[in-house]
């Protein structure tokens, strides 16, 4: 019995040093970044120790400087923003377009190939994403999309529809077929059944679809990379990071200010959905 | 009832998922099927340009990778990378689910605030890393030199063999919460009457974590491994974007990656490539195989 009590009191407070560890570890992070961002570069250099700055050193500088576009002798930031916005809704809005009707069918109708597209979305991610970037790439220069935003709209759909259709067709499954059912008796074309009572129903998971991809397509990188190095007026935030990054001229208190601003969309909306978010993701988890 | 409908399911159906299965193909299949080809032949940019996919067919390419001493090199990194950030964030992942188990104050929000690392932009997250380890103006190098005595600033990320560990501490980093996620979900999911009779029978809590809760974990467990493994296996960006490949942390897809921005090599690359998923596969069957053994076992 003693063994009993005695691990118990170690484990309780085992327990509360693994839970202040494990959240001082993901939140430091991210008030290091958010902090850095008011400093002036000239007081991170000479005390690079010293990381809540005092009150009267803040500067938003760093925000006006990385957010100006390069006329106004900033580094373009806002327009960084724009692209990425476009891009990332975009491809949220075509990836639920597409995915709906897929998912639907993969439910709730028996059809020739149904398995095998099953097993198709599955196998996508047996392969790095490098080795598809570059034929996609030397493909879609052919059509004339290969530098533009449309071409990586394209991409980011292919990339997030296989985990979409896998959350969407969890959910869709635990919807009773009978309500198809009634529908049908009182008339109701396919269409109809889907678009009034299939994406109402499903409405709390299409809309963690459509963030779950919007999410995906705002942090890509590689994509990026390789289809927009060039073309800096198209650049998306994450590249414009890296690029910028990569020289010497830009300060890095400037380019924290604009981690910030790559971040915080995505937090925001993590933080608006995040429950429907990751029991999306963890559908079936429990099930083993 | 309904027999009009049934009639046209298969037309529906095919009609429904097409759109998807498409774009899928043309964006994912399709490369995948170009890469291979593209590995047996001899080709620059320029030939592909002209030729498209009608180069003379050869094995070089395969001959050249497995001869290169680089590729070796490149292999074992990776595989030291794949594992050690797959057990690592899984064993991290199992001890937050594990903690975060029983009821406290500000569970839910907590628990929300260690998904972050997982849900942030990796292009963000990295740079503030390497601020953070940088030795001139890094915070972590700063504490070392003036409060822990260092001699000298480390330099994490740019000299063996701290690049690669660096690396891979990150990883634990970003990827402890999806396995946390995911662990979580499956402890709620676990009945609690077999646990309180383990409990009632005398079981220590080590004993009741060791005999009753890990082994109804296993598995989502071994499902994270597969899916770590694979992901890991392929990882490009958080290697790419802390360290460029420098300093001993060439992983298969950024020398993939090199192959074909440094030499503009696309067949090289494209067989480096190949031979990797082949690697893959074949360890995934093993595992597989491994696995549904211990599953008929138990």
């Amino acid at each position: 019995m003693s063994t009993v009590a005695g691990q118990t009191r170690v484990l309780r407070v085992l327990r509360a040093v693994v839970i202040v560890a494990l959240v001082l570890a993901t939140v430091v992070p991210f008030v290091y970044m958010l902090s850095l961002s008011f400093v002036r570069i000239d007081d991170l250099l000479r005390d690079p120790l010293r990381v809540l700055p005092a009150l009267e050193r803040l500067t938003t500088d760093t925000y006006r400087q990385v957010l100006a576009s390069e006329q106004d002798g900033g580094y373009g930031f806002a327009r960084f923003m724009r692209n990425s916005a476009v891009v990332a809704v975009a491809a949220s809005a075509l990836t639920v377009l597409l995915v709906v009707p897929a998912s639907y069918a993969l439910t709730r109708l028996r059809f020739a190939g149904r398995t095998q597209v099953s097993w198709l979305f599955l196998a996508v991610y047996l392969f790095p994403t490098i080795i598809i970037a570059v034929p996609v790439f030397v493909g879609f220069q052919v059509f004339g999309l290969g530098s533009s935003l449309v071409g990586l709209v394209i991409a980011y759909v292919a990339l997030t529809v296989p985990v979409s259709v896998h959350m969407l067709r969890n959910y869709l499954t635990g919807i009773p077929e009978s309500i198809d059912e009634a529908a049908v008796i009182d008339g109701a074309s396919r269409l109809q059944i889907l678009t009034r009572i299939t994406v109402p129903l499903a409405m709390p998971t299409i809309m963690s679809t459509a963030l779950y991809s919007f999410m995906i397509a705002w942090n890509e990188f590689l994509f990026a990379l390789l289809f927009l190095s060039a073309k800096q007026d198209l650049w998306t935030v994450s590249l414009g990071l890296t690029r910028l990054a990569d020289g010497q001229e830009v300060s890095k208190t400037v380019l924290m200010a604009g981690s910030v601003l790559l971040t915080v969309p995505i937090v925001i909306l993590y933080g608006v959905a995040e429950r429907a978010l990751t029991e999306g993701l963890t559908a079936g988890a429990d099930k083993g | 009832m309904g027999s009009r409908l049934r009639g046209y399911e298969n037309r529906d159906g095919i009609a429904l998922v097409v759109p998807v299965t498409l774009v899928v193909a043309a964006i994912i299949v399709l490369p995948i099927v170009w890469t291979v080809v593209l590995s047996f032949q001899d080709a620059r940019y320029v030939d592909v340009a002209r030729n498209g996919l009608f180069n003379e067919l050869t094995l070089d390419n395969y001959a050249d990778v497995l001869a290169a001493p680089g590729f070796w090199r490149s292999l074992l990194t990776t595989v030291e990378y794949s594992v050690a950030t797959t057990v690592g964030s899984i064993t991290v992942g199992l001890v937050a689910a594990l903690a975060f188990r029983e009821r406290f104050r500000f569970r839910a929000p907590l628990r929300a605030v260690m998904l972050l690392p997982y849900v942030a932009p990796v292009v963000a997250t990295t740079f503030v890393w390497q601020v953070a380890l940088n030795p001139q103006y890094g915070v972590v190098n700063a504490f070392g030199t003036q409060v822990l005595g260092w001699e000298h600033p480390v330099n994490f990320l740019s000299s063996a063999p701290t690049a690669l560990l660096t690396v891979i501490v990150y990883d634990i980093w970003r990827y402890f919460p999806f396995a946390f996620m995911f662990l979580g979900a499956a402890l709620t999911g676990l009945s609690r009457e077999i646990e309180e009779a383990a409990v009632v029978d005398g079981a220590t809590p080590l004993q009741k974590f060791w005999f009753v809760v890990l082994p109804q974990l296993l598995p989502t467990i071994a499902l994270l491994v597969l899916f770590r493994m694979v992901m890991a296996f392929n990882e490009f960006d958080d290697v790419y974007l802390l360290t460029g490949g420098a300093a001993g942390t060439q992983v298969a897809s950024v020398r993939v990656f090199e192959q074909l921005t440094g030499s503009s090599d696309i067949g090289g690359a494209s067989a480096t490539a190949a031979v990797m998923a082949v690697f893959l596969g074949v360890a995934l069957a093993v595992y597989l195989r491994l696995t549904a053994r211990n599953r008929e076992a138990s």
